[in-house]
């Protein structure tokens, strides 16, 4: 580290998981020192989740926490041992800013709550993460992403009128909640920088992740009204939906919002469907909707993803290949923004790790380390960072402080 | 809390102009609601967003856009015509009172009219301009059009969205420029603190599309290393373990998602659930001889899987939605209910929490509920209503500006604001 807007900054970082290492990660991306106090006892979840290399477990061996966290050291120490606390004491007094996402009341039982930070640091930044919040019935009862996306409301608008409603593919509040995590952080730190104070930040993915269903939420407070899962149409535009081309499980998004889009678009495929009085309006093309859909896609199954995209777009209708994980690592525009960064990890050789979607003209994000095996640095920040002796590493190693 | 903080905003002291649309509008009201003064500019007559749905009272007028009011709380509101030659002058010398512009044109449309970043930055060297786009300023889809629906298909969450004999779904409510104007947030802000070492703005250019990439999660990853592409799975998901995974189970009176983790911390909530399933007389001789501590889900065959979701299906179909919750709750499950809005504003979790806010709109006449705080820490919340369409004219351009009444008159007669 040492380079970018936040050189000099020092995080230490108990996050785990997916939402906390994302809040922690645009602090690492631009320069800060960011240690991961890891357990090999209790490894994070995105460790021991597939996939691993060659399909064999390990820690050191998943590629989905090495995705997600590039630029970070990992520490490892046994948080329960009687010594550990030689070691967090030497932690605390190093670090700017303390993240984690544990749930409610475990940090309380190693003493690095707020009120014991702030006596060894009183400007400390705290970032408590978790899945709904520090206080409040439901404080210690951890959901985590996947069911949260339920309790929010998400999979109540996912799902086509004549189905049910649907889960999502992911831990979807998980990947909402870092930004406002982030922003409070970097806030945090740019305050403490004019006033000298500190900040104690409770973020709650679920209270965060409802700002994403805002006007939904409105639509409920203000008129009384839930419209719930649509499939894919728009009130407003038509078509508008995903059609299926050429290939195994290949689509194209199109959405045609006005007159000359929709013009345009019929230009392209059938030229009979503008003056098809089923068709000519936007009230018209939603009456007729699916007999619509149907037509259209008799003509997108004769072409690739790739041919529809383009030709809509040259004649300036919005379209958008469906991609799959393989579509996204070829992605052209992708790879201008040089937005994965592929590192060398020990165990998993090159692999791309998640960059970051703004480009800063000046301090860009950069890769400076990949994604740490577990315990990776433990000498380094202990000897390097912290200023212990050999020997009192030694000692402390020997104990069984960082197994 | 700690009383003794003052009682400042985070980004107290900062302004900026946001000249976004739909794409970008999230991005101020996050600046906003840390405690900067973020001035909403808007064409005369008012933003397009303003078109977008729902409405209150089903009545489209650009006062009653309820898509406009969530993301516009806490915001000052001014018109301004900036494709006139007063009216880019007028932006100019605003531009050079603020800590920020935030804007979401087509990418070069602000060069054209003399209002990019080259020239703003050269009347005001710290500014701050972050422009929002479905790809990127540069790019060979930089000139692409684009849509939620679109970016949601090119940024890879919809492949993996929906039923497997189905086509791919996006949410019924727009996301993808939520993504794209939280990224733009956070990037914003590091540029402003960053500012206060280098002393000089910068450029931000955010890529919608790219904001979307991570909610593949491990999808990458899946095809990086073992060449799998990973799908949709309907009502299951993949991904996380060896067998596919169901997610999504029916209540007596509605669904719930609740599912099988792995490793030590699905271990707890396993065993919770066999433990459940026992005193409702549903556990079997397989249930009863597994630990459950030491059972690692991840792992598990698909055998094991179906034969578990038989007896679970069995027991949550005896119950309500909000019953299997509260078990949930006391035993420790991974498991909540898939609630709609109006569920969602009964939660008590919620409620305790004061997480929803009233907002007094003195032209509808009441007040209405709103989604609360972003986080909590020592700064006050206020909750202000999102602006009327030209609503401080005056406050800013003759405040900040020095305008006079007379002047004001005749732009707004030309139309330049």
């Amino acid at each position: 580290m040492g380079q970018g807007p936040f050189a000099g900054v020092n995080v230490l970082d108990f996050t785990w998981g997916l939402a906390g290492p994302l809040s922690t990660k645009y602090l690492a991306d631009y320069g800060a020192t960011v240690i991961r106090v890891e357990s090999l006892a209790r490894p994070c979840g995105t460790r021991v989740s597939p996939p691993f290399k060659d399909r064999v477990p390990g820690v050191d061996r998943a590629g989905y926490f090495v995705f997600f966290n590039a630029n970070k050291y990992s520490l490892s120490l046994n948080l329960n041992h009687p010594r550990a606390k030689e070691v967090l004491n030497r932690l605390v007094a190093w670090a700017d800013m303390v993240a984690e996402s544990y749930s409610p009341g475990t940090m309380e039982r190693w003493g690095l709550d707020y009120e014991s930070l702030r006596k060894v640091r009183p400007d400390i930044i705290m970032l408590r993460s978790s899945s709904q919040g520090q206080d409040g019935p439901h404080a210690s009862f951890s959901a985590f992403g996947i069911p949260l996306v339920g309790l929010a409301g998400f999979s109540y608008f996912t799902g086509w009128p004549d189905g049910s409603c649907l889960p999502l593919p992911s831990a979807y509040s998980d990947l909402i909640s870092p930004r406002f995590a982030a922003a409070a952080l970097v806030a945090a730190l740019d305050y403490r920088r004019r006033t000298g104070m500190g900040q104690y930040i409770d973020c709650s993915q679920l209270e965060t992740s409802l700002h994403f269903l805002a006007p939904a939420m409105l639509d409920y407070t203000f008129n009384g009204r839930q419209t719930g899962r649509q499939g894919n149409s728009c009130a407003y535009a038509c078509p508008h939906g995903v059609f299926r081309c050429q290939g195994e499980d290949r689509w194209c998004a199109v959405a045609v919002f006005s007159d000359e889009e929709w013009q345009a678009f019929c230009g392209l495929c059938q030229p009979g469907w503008s003056r098809d009085p089923r068709f000519s309006t936007l009230r018209e093309r939603k009456k007729n909707e699916a007999e619509l859909n149907k037509l259209i896609e008799e003509w997108t199954m004769n072409y690739s993803p790739e041919e529809v995209m383009s030709q809509m777009q040259a004649r300036g209708v919005a379209a958008g290949i469906v991609q799959n994980a393989r579509d996204l690592r070829h992605d052209p525009q992708l790879q201008e923004r040089a937005y994965f960064w592929e590192m060398n990890h020990p165990v998993l050789g090159s692999f791309p790790h998640l960059g970051q979607a703004s480009i800063l003209s000046q301090t860009p994000a950069s890769p400076v380390m990949p994604a740490p095996c577990l315990g990776q640095h433990t000498e380094h920040v202990c000897t390097q960072i912290l200023g212990m002796s050999d020997d009192e590493f030694l000692g402390l190693y020997q104990a069984g402080v960082f197994d | 809390m700690t009383p003794d903080q003052p009682a400042e905003s985070l980004l107290g002291g900062y302004r900026g102009l946001d000249l976004t649309d739909e794409k970008g509008l999230l991005c101020g009201r996050i600046l906003a609601g840390l405690g900067a003064e973020v001035i909403k500019v808007e064409r005369p007559g008012g933003d397009t967003a303003r078109r977008i749905g729902p409405f209150y009272q089903d009545i489209p007028h650009p006062e009653r856009s309820l898509f406009w009011f969530a993301h516009n709380l806490n915001r000052k509101g001014i018109t301004l015509d900036i494709e006139t030659k007063d009216g880019q002058e007028l932006l100019r010398r605003l531009s050079s009172r603020v800590d920020f512009v935030l804007e979401s044109f087509s990418p070069g449309y602000l060069e054209e009219l003399g209002l990019g970043y080259s020239r703003l930055s050269e009347v005001n060297p710290r500014l701050v301009v972050t422009s929002i786009t479905p790809f990127g300023l540069s790019g060979p889809y930089r000139d692409h059009k684009a849509s939620d629906i679109t970016l949601m298909a090119m940024g890879g969450y919809m492949y993996m969205t929906g039923d497997p004999d189905r086509p791919p779904l996006r949410i019924s409510v727009e996301q993808a420029y939520l993504h794209a104007a939280s990224e733009a947030a956070v990037a914003t802000i590091i540029a402003l603190y960053c500012r206060s070492t280098s002393g000089e703005g910068q450029h931000i250019d955010v890529s919608a599309q790219a904001s979307l990439v991570s909610s593949t999660v491990n999808a990458i990853p899946f095809w990086e290393m073992n060449r799998v592409i990973l799908g949709r799975a309907g009502p299951y998901r993949v991904g996380l373990s060896a067998a596919k995974q169901r997610q999504l189970w029916e209540s007596s009176d509605g669904y719930v998602i609740f599912y099988f983790a792995g490793g030590a911390f699905g271990a707890k909530s396993n065993a919770a659930l066999a433990g459940w399933l026992d005193e409702e007389g549903l556990a079997d001789d397989f249930v009863i001889a597994t630990d459950w501590g030491n059972f690692d889900m991840a792992a598990a065959t698909e055998e094991v899987e179906g034969h578990l979701e038989k007896l679970v299906a069995l027991l949550f179909r005896r119950h309500t939605s909000a019953e299997l919750y509260e078990q949930a709750v006391k035993r420790g499950l991974t498991l909540c209910p898939v609630s709609s809005p109006a569920e969602v504003l009964k939660n008590p979790q919620l409620k305790a929490r004061d997480y929803w806010v009233k907002v007094r709109h003195d032209e509808l006449g009441q007040d209405f509920d709103y989604p609360g705080p972003f986080f909590r820490c020592s700064a006050p919340d206020q909750y202000r209503r999102a602006p009327l369409i030209g609503e401080h004219n005056r406050e800013i351009y003759e405040g900040d500006l020095g305008l006079s009444d007379a002047q004001l008159v005749s732009l707004k007669q030309a139309g330049v604001i």
